[in-house]
């Protein structure tokens, strides 16, 4: 029988209940009384000269508090980037200012220059009409390649180049990778583009400043995955507010997949702007916004070289990476294509050496950052593409050849730097096949040839790490924060518990599957246990939510701190019964004394704990609330088993996803419907992009994907019910749960296996086609047929 | 401004708008019915799906001053009587056809339009009936899984649990 209760069980979510009636609370919902609405005038090319600004006609139109423009923020900090890239000889990557509003140049479409803050919304974007701005517009620096070439156009004039960093990975390597390249029996080669996508979580971002003259108090209401940081930031970079005088609350967050982890510019005006005017002040991005003004994801160029030998064994792997960074570094931007992309390129294969270049380029685009998986996509993407056109070129089979390579020992160092505490990869490439009906494949490709159509099945398998972790690791990889995670358990006093947690819930249901870990250790019902998050006021310093680490990080916290909790209640347990307390057993809620009948329940200590006539005050503190900081030894490395069976109707190039499976070794796992949800989820994001998505932009800098008339998010029926399993555990060694990431995952292993489905669909029609970069768009797949 | 007043979850209701004013923000905005949400701005996404009038309709396509003297529902009165979940609402949480919730209560309100209209869809009839309404999180999967398993289809057999 399943369980329904604790760890292990599919609870049913509890933050579901005020989704479905409407009763949930997002940013936008909030309204303050007396609130002003702000208005962001953005700039319409992608690079020029702001020669001037004329407010007097726009401060003049009705309902106008103020027009502001960069004058207003001199004295106040740039937005601050949060990891610092070392490049590969020791010096610091360009840094350039980004300021609040725009200072004498605009650098991408969209990018702020004024500010117009109104009685309403309509007159704040009435008055932006009258705005008069002269700009000279520069030439854009679009192609990452061309602005890296003597003359180009310089994004930043005051930087050397367009160049942010040349970083090498693992440099030493660098040499001994090229001998054994130069040597091999034989070299795959393949070059390809991981396209710019936009994460575009349905709630558009919103911020509400609010000050109190009254205790000088700040506070920010935002669509954010990680308060505390946003606080951090804000506050001792940009505005100067110490801490205990910023509150940042992120109520209900309507989705986020990074978008929502970075410190923005609307972020820090608000706030701002809520002191100077007196007034709460709002701003809700409209959907077009959110297209020019959150942080992009992806936009890799890649050449990819993998060494053999005769019997295909990896000897070592060379790529050459140029990631854009648009036109500022957004907050974690430097880290994504180093530290999580190139740390990822042994995938799950046994390559003794790699060398990973990457050039970071600044352009006149939106500003790059994370996005669901966040350089494992990229490092994923690629391995596994040229894996499989390897197995084309030597003539093996690609799961043959996958498997001839598959790491089978742990743990397992590989040669950037990490190591891997468990896996079998055998074992999910195996569950993939069961899952996927592969035996049958060959019988529905003579189907649908049968009826005309191009069969192909593809595979990807993907390694990633979660929970970036240890923080003094991290400092010396160039972070500018630690890396652990927060909570305060707080026993009631008649048995109920809440817990603060610093994790915040962007979709991912933490209120119920943490809950459903600390009732486990208790022997209490799941609604016993409260949880609390995302309003810096409440909960413990913590990280947030990003880069699934939530319940491998978080959750320890938790784990660590209802630990302390049951110790301190197990000495209570011992004076009330007057027993020694190693003889004092938890289950289900009581307290027993070994070997005898004799039990308290739960409430009776907790009642105890707060009410102490009976109780050991000369030893114990009354009360029962403790608080943990955990901090990983590692990172976590959930991996797993993709497969796609597509079918191409060669008439039109078009490409339909008949079925995609997941096997994936997620360690053990607390809520399997969540999970399952999680990975269905990424799935849809990696065909959205292996597929439809594509941000893009024209050669002057006009995104010309502006919208969802123009981005083609994927819908109901572009795609097929999902067949996902994680009955494949190898737990982490180093959390308490066990438990791996799984927030990422299928946006991690989907894009190779669609590509290399489509890929093999053609190759099987007699197409000699060896790469098509995503999305694999009717046109792109029908023109790399038709050639 | 122009006088509107309607029918909203069986309460009358008015307000006085500028001619511009969408209904979405009619009924966010004025009335403080926030459960609608707005999610994009060419009425692509279908986060803002009511019932005008038994019709669904995206309600940022739609001048408030239209639905003057319309019979409007929204997400908030969708639960039975009792206050207890509906039997689409109970569906989606039962089949777990929702994460972050932006969008949940467009796609409530269009799976109520679609039964209606439709009371034993396909899978496929569901999925090109959500053409209009986006999810970035679930994948669809469990949507539409809810949806038939609310028009009482088992759906155990197109996908394991």
């Amino acid at each position: 029988m399943p369980k329904d209760n604790g760890i292990g069980a599919s609870s049913k979510r509890r933050e579901d209940v005020r989704f479905l009636t409407g009763a949930g609370r997002y940013t936008d919902d909030i309204n303050i009384h007396g609130q002003a609405y702000a208005h962001f005038v953005r700039s319409d090319v992608a690079h020029g000269t702001i020669n001037g600004i004329d407010a007097s006609a726009a401060e003049a139109m009705p309902g106008v508090l103020k027009v502001f423009t960069a004058t207003d923020f001199e004295g106040v900090g740039g937005i601050p980037c949060g990891w610092q890239v070392t490049d590969r000889h020791g010096e610091p990557m360009q840094e350039p200012k980004h300021p609040v509003l725009a200072e004498g140049k605009v650098r991408h479409v969209g990018d702020p220059i004024a500010v117009v803050v109104a009685e309403s919304l309509g007159q704040a974007r009435d008055a932006a009409e009258a705005l008069e701005i002269d700009i000279s517009e520069l030439p854009a620096v679009m192609d990452m390649k061309d602005a890296l070439t003597e003359g180009a156009a310089k994004v930043h004039d005051d930087l050397t180049s367009n160049l942010c960093y040349d970083w090498g990975f693992v440099e030493e390597n660098r040499e001994a990778v090229d001998d054994a390249i130069n040597g091999a029996h034989h070299v795959t080669t393949l070059e390809l583009r991981n396209n710019r996508l936009v994460a575009n979580p349905m709630e558009p971002r919103v911020a509400v400043g609010d000050y109190s003259a009254a205790d000088d108090e700040h506070t920010l209401y935002t669509t954010s995955q990680n308060p505390h940081v946003i606080r951090l930031l804000m506050g001792a970079f940009v505005l100067g507010i110490p801490e205990h005088k910023l509150r940042v609350v992120a109520p209900d967050v309507g989705g986020g997949f990074g978008a929502k982890i970075y410190h923005y510019a609307e972020e820090a005006f608000c706030t701002f702007a809520a002191k100077a005017l007196r007034r709460p002040v709002k701003w809700t991005s409209s959907r077009s916004e959110a297209f020019m003004s959150d942080a992009h994801g992806r936009d890799h160029v890649t050449k990819i070289e993998l060494a053999m030998d005769e019997q295909g064994k990896f000897l070592a792997i060379r790529t050459d990476t140029h990631a854009n960074m648009g036109a500022y570094l957004s907050t974690f931007a430097p880290s994504i294509p180093t530290w999580l992309h190139g740390t990822l390129m042994a995938g799950n294969y046994t390559t003794p050496l790699i060398y990973v270049n990457v050039k970071a380029v600044f352009t006149n685009t939106v500003p790059v950052d994370a996005y669901r998986g966040a350089g494992r996509p990229e490092a994923t993407f690629q391995l596994e593409r040229v894996v499989d056109k390897a197995a084309r070129e030597m003539g093996i089979d690609p799961i043959e050849l996958r498997r001839r390579n598959f790491i089978t020992e742990f743990p397992y160092a590989t040669p950037v730097a990490v190591e891997y505490d468990t896996g079998d990869y055998n074992a999910t490439m195996d569950k993939l096949l069961e899952i996927s009906d592969h035996s049958g494949f060959e019988v529905r490709a003579a189907e649908s040839k049968a009826n005309g159509k191009l069969r192909g099945f593809g595979i990807a398998h993907y390694i990633e790490a979660c929970g970036i972790a240890p923080s003094n690791l991290v400092g010396q990889l160039g972070a500018r924060a630690g890396l652990y995670e927060s909570a305060t358990v707080r026993v009631n006093a008649t048995g109920s518990i809440s817990v603060f947690t610093g994790s915040h819930s962007h979709g991912q249901g933490h209120e119920t599957t943490f809950a459903q870990v600390v009732a486990e250790m208790i022997g209490i019902d799941e609604g016993q246990v409260d949880i609390v998050h995302g309003d810096t006021s409440k909960t413990p310093m913590g990280m947030g939510t990003y880069g699934s680490r939530s319940l491998a990080v978080g959750g320890s916290a938790m784990v660590r701190a209802t630990e302390k909790i049951i110790n301190k209640a197990r000495k209570i347990a011992a004076h009330l019964m007057e027993a020694a307390e190693a003889d004092i057993e938890l289950k289900d809620g009581q307290f027993t004394v070994a070997g005898t009948d004799k039990s308290v329940a739960w409430g009776d200590v907790t009642l105890a704990a707060y009410v102490p006539h009976n109780y050991p005050l000369e030893d114990i503190e009354p009360g029962l609330e403790e608080t943990a900081f955990y901090d990983p030894a590692n990172f976590t490395y959930p991996s797993g088993a993709y497969g796609c069976e597509v079918e191409v109707d060669p008439e039109t190039g078009k490409v339909k996803v008949l079925g995609f499976a997941a096997a994936d070794d997620f360690g053990n796992v607390v809520n399997p419907m969540i999970v399952e949800g999680q990975v269905q989820g990424g799935l849809a994001q990696g065909i959205g992009q292996a597929l439809l998505e594509n941000c893009a932009y024209d050669q002057d800098g006009q995104l010309i994907s502006a919208s969802y008339m123009d981005y083609a998010m994927p819908r109901a029926d572009d795609l097929p019910m999902f067949t996902v399993d994680h009955s494949c555990v190898t737990p982490c060694t180093h959390n308490p749960l066990g438990v791996k990431g799984c927030g990422e995952a299928g946006a991690i292993g989907s894009p190779p296996a669609l590509v290399n489905a489509v890929i093999d669909a053609l190759q099987r029609g007699g197409h000699d086609v060896k790469h098509i970069d995503m999305p694999l768009s009717p046109d792109r797949v029908w023109t790399a047929m038709n050639g | 401004m122009n006088k509107v007043s309607m029918t909203v979850n069986g309460k009358a209701v008015s307000g006085e708008v500028e001619g511009r004013t969408l209904l979405s923000s009619f009924l966010r905005d004025d009335i403080n019915l926030t459960g609608t949400h707005v999610g994009c701005d060419t009425s692509q996404c279908g986060a803002c799906v009511v019932h005008v009038d038994g019709e669904a309709v995206k309600s940022c396509t739609m001048l408030a001053a239209e639905a003057d003297g319309a019979e409007v529902k929204t997400i908030e009165g969708m639960a039975n009587a009792d206050g207890s979940l509906s039997v689409i609402q109970q569906a989606f949480q039962d089949h777990h056809g929702l994460q972050c919730g932006f969008c949940t209560p467009g796609m409530v309100m269009s799976a109520a339009a679609l039964l209606k209209e439709n009371p034993q869809p396909s899978e496929q009839e569901v999925r090109t009936y959500l053409e209009g309404n986006i999810c970035r999180c679930t994948g669809y999967h469990n949507i539409v899984k809810a949806i038939m398993a609310a028009s009482g289809q088992d759906v155990s057999v197109i996908a394991a649990e």
